[in-house]
């Protein structure tokens, strides 16, 4: 099952993971019989309510059709179409270029590239934040039973409630602007953060522990020599797959107190139904969370060349 | 194997007497004293006895291999013996010193590659060094001679999983080397290496020990390993971790493998299986060897013996 596959057919099997979802999307598209549930009246005869551009149900549209020919009344017309909310591929790559260069609906509001770097800057503090307690806890929650004890309980409790219930207190205390967002990536992060860190250190082998005492190491250097350099692989892993769960806390955290960054865009395009624009925006956020990953990965196999599970398979 | 053609395993010849004599007039290096160690059980009542009242001395530079049946608790006294546990009762003297937790006095080998995988093979070398306030470059130089020793400076910048397990024991032992050690431990080191490498890797151990001053106790459940090595077996029985007998390997000095046919080398062999196997019988309680009979899955004239 997991037999070890060549460098090409690992590249072509990952192109082909994007691949297919895009020609499932392309066939729904660009294939009318496939799904086109509404028809695009491009001449609206003489059915009084029917306006060129517009998007009628195909059960309304052949209703609408039989009453004007039983009537002797210019036939309306229409190509079949799908609803607005589900562009063509053409229209969403298209849309990767012109979000940028529209400029923004509302005058003074933020362009798409500003709208993005507000989005970073928050998840980017969050993390930073949630890690900068999260790490060392979950450090000692591994290596000692009694900090294990003390503080484990409580997380496991309060890693089960949902961070965006924290909303309104975190808006009562940090304001209405990026506070509150960079609290709830915080909540949302922090308590998973201390347990995955805290049982990847309980995993160090303890025979290395060991031989380092053997060869006279004491206490204090054993943190520093031994458990932080043995485990600083692990955390590294973890901390990629945490950075993953800290942006899927993004667009909630960011409905909290003054919609902002990213969040705002996607909800301003969708309200003029710049469906093509949204999808954009929300394919930019995962191409910037694929790529951070794949720098850090690559970035991982530099740092920790000793790392098997690393440097082998991703 | 003909009990009757062996000679007393307690024989010895005028030169191995004299070696003995040599070797017993050296300071002692390592004193265990009356040590007992008991564990409590899962429910926290129940004590199990590991070791009772064990006592034997090791000179300085003397081979000392210990033996026993599973459970007689060999890997717990070289445990003790690191300082990685503590016993109940007893006096442990290194080198008139009591032993007081893990030290640099003692280095220790262990059967699992404890080589840190983080740290080139130089690196690991230079490990206990550093700990114990030696300055980079004293670390660094000090590290390669006894990289070179074991003839592994090629491999200095290697990692060690790019390693083989004979090489990671090499490593292991120069690591535990570098801190020039009074006593080396060695809990089954080659246990899990192939039986060539496990050959080659017992005669470099003798070349060791030859060139340089340690005093060596040596863990092993493989007997030709413990009298082609030892000076002296202290054999242990099980159920409570007893001494049994302290025997003086006959075999004389230098040893090589064609020693393994001598009249010496099979009467020690026959006594110290005499005194494993006797004391547990066919079954012992925890069922190793005894097997469940196994029906017949093949057809009536298939048959291989």
């Amino acid at each position: 099952m997991r037999s070890s596959l060549s460098p090409r057919a690992r590249l072509l099997l990952g192109i082909m993971s994007f691949c297919l979802p895009i020609m499932v999307w392309a066939a729904v598209s660009y294939i009318p019989f496939l799904w086109h549930p509404q028809v695009l009246i491009t001449d609206p005869g003489q059915v009084d309510y029917f306006q060129p551009g517009m998007r009628v149900g195909a059960g309304v549209f052949a209703d609408e059709l039989k009453s004007a020919r039983d009537q002797h009344q210019k036939l309306p017309t229409g190509i079949p179409a799908n609803p607005i909310y589900l562009p063509a591929p053409h229209e969403v790559l298209m849309a990767f270029y012109t979000a940028f260069t529209t400029p923004p609906a509302t005058a003074g509001g933020p362009w798409l590239h500003q709208s993005l770097w507000h989005s970073i800057q928050v998840i980017f503090w969050g993390f930073v934040i949630s890690s900068a307690i999260g790490v060392p806890l979950g450090v000692m929650c591994g290596a000692s039973l009694a900090v294990s004890r003390l503080a484990e309980p409580f997380i496991e409790f309060f890693r089960y409630l949902p961070a965006p219930a924290f909303g309104p207190l975190c808006i009562a205390i940090l304001g209405i602007y990026d506070g509150p967002k960079v609290a709830i990536i915080v909540i949302g992060t922090l308590f998973q953060q201390v347990l995955i860190i805290a049982n990847s250190t309980r995993k160090l082998d303890p025979a290395l522990v060991e031989a380092a005492l053997t060869l006279g190491t004491k206490r204090l250097q054993l943190l520093w020599r031994v458990v932080v350099p043995g485990i600083m692989a692990d955390i590294y892993r973890d901390q990629r797959i945490l950075l993953g769960w800290a942006w899927t806390y993004l667009i909630v955290a960011e409905l909290i107190g003054t919609v902002s960054g990213i969040t705002w865009f996607i909800t301003q395009q969708a309200r003029y139904q710049h469906f093509a624009t949204m999808y954009a925006a929300i394919f930019m956020i995962g191409i910037i969370g694929l790529g951070c990953d794949l720098v850090l990965a690559w970035l991982g196999r530099r740092l920790f060349p000793w790392d098997r599970s690393l440097t082998g398979a991703r | 194997m003909d009990d009757m053609m062996l000679p007393s395993y307690l024989a010895q010849d005028p030169q191995v007497r004299a070696r003995f004599a040599k070797l017993k007039a050296r300071d002692v290096m390592l004193s265990v004293k009356g040590l007992t160690k008991s564990f409590k059980g899962a429910n926290g009542q129940s004590e199990t006895v590991a070791l009772k009242g064990i006592d034997f001395d090791t000179h300085r530079r003397e081979f000392l291999c210990i033996v026993g049946p599973s459970g007689c608790g060999k890997s717990t006294l070289i445990r003790i013996l690191a300082g990685l546990e503590t016993q109940n009762e007893g006096q442990l003297l290194v080198d008139g010193k009591p032993v007081k937790g893990p030290g640099r006095d003692r280095g220790m080998v262990f059967q699992g590659y404890t080589l840190f995988p983080w740290l080139t093979v130089h690196k690991n070398v230079m490990f206990g060094l550093q700990v114990n306030g030696a300055g980079r470059s004293t670390a660094e130089r000090e590290a390669a001679q006894w990289l070179d020793l074991i003839g592994l400076e090629k491999f200095a910048d290697a990692y060690p999983h790019q390693l083989s397990g004979g090489m990671k024991q090499r490593v292991a032992i120069a690591r535990a080397l570098a801190n020039q050690p009074r006593v080396l431990l060695m809990d089954e080191p080659f246990g899990a290496l192939d039986a060539q490498t496990r050959a080659r890797m017992q005669a470099y151990l003798l070349e060791i020990w030859r060139k340089i001053d340690i005093t060596i106790v040596f863990i092993t459940h493989d007997l030709d390993e413990a009298i082609y090595l030892a000076d002296r077996i202290l054999v242990l029985k099980p159920h409570p971790g007893e001494v049994q007998e302290m025997i003086e390997v006959p075999v004389p000095r230098p040893r090589s493998m064609a020693q393994g046919i001598t009249p010496e080398f099979l009467a020690t062999k026959a006594r110290l299986e005499e005194l494993i196997h006797s004391e547990h019988g066919g079954a012992d309680e925890t069922g190793e060897d005894s097997y469940p009979a196994i029906a017949r899955l093949v057809a009536v004239d298939d048959d291989v013996e």
